[in-house]
């Protein structure tokens, strides 16, 4: 059987500028990835290769390297929400037995500002032979503050008379504007009209490990070991900063705890580390405390929706309008989705801004704004279906567009027992513990590109593959040894892969769910393309075209006559001393973008406490064709999870009259832990045809909105402002008390 | 918890307002409170003052000494102040780097470490307190190259995604199956409740718990 072969379109660049040009590729299939049922690795659960490291405390994280020589730094941050600095003297510190280096803001003005705009700005920085001294030190600094007026509330810098975050802008910022039709014929159609008010609050991202690098000179060639999830964009930033080719610059990451959005680029901390270790002229390890992680590395920012929603009396949905804004806090935007999330609506209007406060600038979090989108649209959905006497499923049902979600709410409700198990009317329960059932959808974009790889094929069978991208803990490491493995039919443990480093070849960022559908096909193509090279030098061998052999199970043979067989060694062996060495890229065809995903969620609520507590999850997700279940699985749970948390327990609460973070630590900004974890049953929705696509974010976009549906259901009290905590429940079940 | 004291605002830098450098800081506060200050639990209000002395000193001059730890069973001589954490000792000084640090303030169990049998967190106890004492980190659990079956549970179950938080879990998870060998659904979570995993990996951990147990019972 000769090897069918397909031509794709891939972009390369040629004197800097994208060109397309047209390649050949083996044809694989619907999907790219041709029939999986009969693969030993690709879509079949695996275990993370790089497990033990992990189970035995050996794998080295940023934060575990040790240099010889090397130093420890820390950031001394502005004490003020608002400040300007006078005089800031470093002599104390300096004089400190194993102080190395300081910096101030006059050594780079780029990276530091005389002028602070939030508690936690970076304002000076230490490096000495330990900890302990170097934290001794930030408190040996002395600086001389010019306290200004400050806002740390959204509502009230608003207000034209409120603080001004930047001098030269108002702190509420031009409006973004999307619409479509006509909202007031639109209302004018409509038979019910409601309107409500939603607010999300702040979320830290708190990876585990925090914010941080090793930074290493020599001369003017830089080596960085980063937490980050993108170790070109780390590369970029600092050769940039610094003024050398970027060739100059070697960022490591090989293990990594976690990112969750806020680590991309090298940030003001990496620039910081790589300028006091500059100016030591040693090795400087700067991780960032939990508090600092808190104040200065992100966060996702709040919304305050209000919306006014009309339907005909059976269901359809044909005006929306919505204002809403929210804070990024001193830089950045509060920007949520600019369309009606998820529904079909003929005519809307969506009016947002982002208002500035003193606070730490938000950084992109995991599947940034829609949560917040989600949360709104869906506890609207659910207060139109019980004013219309519709089910809440029916409701989605009738306007949602995606074929694909509806189905996945289809299955989810049976899987749930919507129909059976759930009370139509709300709050029907005896006793003190109400529980209730609820529903909330997602959409996400995802999808792949922007990766390269090269693999060499060795004479002696050994097999290396090289990709540039990094494993933040999402499985990627394991991805590609899996898919090299199926494509050379060797087992995981026979594929040398490296991964995180700049010396390999370039991948983007892990971030936007697209990590798997960049990385996988790029490993596909190179290996596929790096195979079919090996087979047309020893085709001749077997007497056949080279698309007739096939690598399976440690052999090569022809696929029509399995008897004429090589092992994998014998066949390479045919090279001679002259590897097969090939440099490929992502390819099309392997990967899509664009998943929904639907969270029924079962609460139980305390009615005397105000406790709520979400008893499971049946979570609907597709991914197209999913690589490995196992880990697959793992993303799942993750983003339910964090979307609990989310919705139930964190917030970031700062302090209006003194405009600190109250909570800036791990007891008062609540985390959800083992005993808060509900059972968690996981449905897949497969499209393997669609190829492979990501799952990180939609995973956590629905959960806050089916909680409070679910939690209305319960006990019959509509909680419209996250987190749903005890307090709140209790307000919203008085208000129902007294009618 | 006392602690709070440490950092009830972003005053790395007060010394705008505080020329002599005291200020209570979480490290210098148990250096106030003394040996044992394992977790703290304490009234503040009595050490408050103590707190501030000990912290004036820090800029000072600081006391160091040379304590010999018994880790995984060897014998380790490292130099420390009175303030050094164990956690700070093993990981910046002997470069055992099992126990991670992420509160740095005994909320999230990452640096979970075992002291003579106990489980404690490593960020909250003083390395010269730990002098004498039999300290076991997850680079002990295996035995040589063959894994504690609560290793290979966590790598089969994926109970791992970043695996920051996994040498916490593992120890939390192996006092737990030391104490009782069959624990129920709740006993698990009861026993993990001191520890944070962020990429959300408890219903693995579970799963893989239940799973060591089970294994552990049979002579596995």
């Amino acid at each position: 059987m000769q090897q069918k072969m397909k031509k794709v379109k891939i972009t390369i660049q040629e004197d800097g500028e994208p060109k397309e040009i047209e390649i050949e590729v083996p044809d694989t299939g619907e999907g790219g990835w041709g029939d999986v049922s009969k693969n030993r690795y690709v879509s079949k659960s695996h275990t993370r290769v790089d497990a033990v490291d992990k189970v035995t405390g050996r794998a080295k994280y940023t934060a575990d390297i040790k240099l010889p020589g090397l130093l420890y730094g820390r950031i001394l941050r502005s004490a003020h929400p608002r400040a300007r600095i006078n005089r800031i003297d470093a002599t104390r510190a300096m004089a400190l037995d194993g102080v190395k280096a300081v910096v101030l803001p006059g050594d780079d003005p780029a990276v530091f500002s005389r002028e602070c705009r939030f508690a936690g700005q970076e304002i000076a920085a230490v490096a000495a032979t330990t900890p302990e001294v170097a934290e001794d030190a930030l408190h040996a600094i002395d600086v001389d503050y010019e306290v200004l007026p400050f806002v740390v509330d959204e509502d009230a810098a608003r207000d034209p008379a409120a603080a001004q975050v930047h001098g030269d802008r108002a702190n509420e910022g031009e409006s973004r504007v999307g619409e479509q039709g006509d909202i007031a014929a639109g209302f004018a159609q409509a038979d019910v009209t409601l309107e409500a008010s939603y607010r999300c609050q702040v979320q830290s991202h708190i990876a585990l490990e925090t914010h941080g690098t090793v930074c290493q000179w020599e001369g003017d060639k830089l080596t960085v070991w980063a937490s980050t999830q993108g170790v070109f964009s780390v590369r970029g930033e600092l050769a940039g900063h610094f003024g050398i080719p970027e060739t100059n610059v070697r960022v490591i990451t090989e293990f990594m705890g976690g990112g969750f959005g806020a680590k991309f680029g090298a940030r003001k901390e990496g620039v910081i580390c790589a300028l006091i270790a500059k100016k030591a002229g040693a090795p400087v390890k700067l991780m960032l405390t939990r508090k600092e992680e808190h104040l200065a590395t992100g966060n996702r920012p709040s919304a305050v929706q209000h919306v006014k929603l009309g339907a005909t009396k059976d269901g359809k949905l044909v005006a929306y309008e919505r204002s809403n804004y929210g804070t990024p806090g001193v830089a950045g935007s509060a920007n949520i989705p600019g369309a009606p999330y998820l529904y079909e609506i003929p005519n809307y209007r969506i009016e947002q801004t982002s208002v500035f406060t003193n606070a730490g600038p938000m950084a992109a979090q995991r599947a940034p704004g829609h949560p917040q989108a989600a949360f709104a649209m869906e506890s609207m959905m659910d207060e139109m279906a019980e004013a219309l006497g519709l089910d809440p499923v029916d409701i989605r049902q009738m306007n949602d567009p995606d074929e694909a979600r509806r189905n996945m709410v289809a299955m989810g409700a049976e899987h749930i027992g919507w129909k059976t198990r759930r009370s139509a009317q709300p709050n029907t329960g005896n006793g003190r513990i109400k529980t209730g059932m609820g529903v909330g959808s997602c959409r996400w974009g995802g999808g792949g590109g922007r990766t390269q790889a090269e693999c060499t094929i060795n004479p002696d069978g050994s097999v290396e593959v090289k990709c540039g991208t990094q494993d933040i803990g999402t499985g990627t490491l394991t991805l590609v040894h899996m898919i090299a493995a199926e494509e050379f039919g060797l087992k995981t443990d026979e594929i040398t892969v490296g991964i995180g480093d700049t010396n390999y070849p370039f991948s983007g960022g892990s971030g936007g769910s697209t990590t798997a559908a960049s990385v996988s096909p790029a490993i596909k193509g190179t290996t596929m393309l790096a195979k079919l090279e090996l087979f047309n030098k020893i085709a001749p061998r077997f007497g056949v075209e080279p698309g007739e052999l096939v690598a399976s199970d440690g052999n090569v043979f022809v696929s029509s006559d399995p008897s004429k067989s090589m092992t994998w060694q014998q066949a390479t062996a045919q090279l001679g001393d002259e590897p097969i060495f090939f440099h490929g890229q992502w390819l099309p065809g392997y990967s899509d973008s664009g998943v929904p995903g639907v969270h029924f969620v079962e609460v139980s609520v305390d009615t005397e406490t105000g406790l709520v507590k979400v008893d499971r999850v049946v979570a609907v997700h597709n991914s197209g064709l999913i690589l490995n279940p196992l880990t697959w699985a793992s993303q799942v749970n993750g983003g339910v999870l964090m979307g609990i948390g989310y919705g139930m327990y964190e917030n970031r609460i700062m302090d209006p009259a003194t405009g600190y973070m109250v909570n800036a630590n791990l007891e008062d900004y609540r985390l959800m832990g083992s005993t808060d974890i509900p059972e968690i049953d996981i449905l897949r929705y497969d499209e393997p045809e669609r190829g492979v696509i990501g799952i990180g974010e939609p995973a956590t976009i629905p959960t806050p909105g089916a909680i409070a549906n679910a939690i209305y259901n319960a006990c019959g009290a509509r909680i419209r402002e996250m987190p749903f905590t005890p307090d709140k429940v209790l307000s919203a079940l008085a208000a129902v008390q007294e009618g | 918890m006392a602690d709070r004291h440490d950092e009830a605002r972003p005053d790395e830098s007060s010394q705008s307002k505080n020329k002599t450098g005291t200020r209570f800081t979480r490290r210098g506060f148990l250096k106030g409170a003394g040996a044992g200050a394992v977790t703290a639990a304490v009234a503040p209000a009595i050490l408050v003052s103590e707190a501030g002395k000990a912290a004036a000193q820090e800029t000072e001059g600081v006391m160091s000494a040379t304590v010999t730890l018994d880790v995984n069973g060897q014998s380790h001589n490292v130099e420390v102040e009175a303030r050094t954490t164990l956690a700070d000792a093993l990981r910046d000084r002997l470069e055992i780097t099992g126990p991670k640090v992420v509160c740095d303030r005994g909320e999230c169990g990452a640096c979970t470490v075992a002291m003579d049998g106990k489980l404690v967190f490593s960020c909250m106890t003083l390395a010269m307190d730990a002098q004498g004492r039999k300290i076991e980190t997850v680079e002990g659990l295996a035995d040589g190259d063959n894994l504690h079956p609560l290793q290979e549970a966590f790598i089969e179950k994926d109970a791992l995604m970043c695996g920051f938080c996994t040498p916490g879990f593992l120890m939390s998870s192996k006092a737990l199956l030391d104490a009782n060998g069959d624990p129920t659904p709740e006993e698990v979570r009861e026993g993990l409740s001191g520890n944070i995993c962020r990429c959300g990996t408890y219903p693995h951990v579970f799963e893989a718990v239940t799973s060591a147990a089970e294994k552990m019972r049979k002579g596995g």
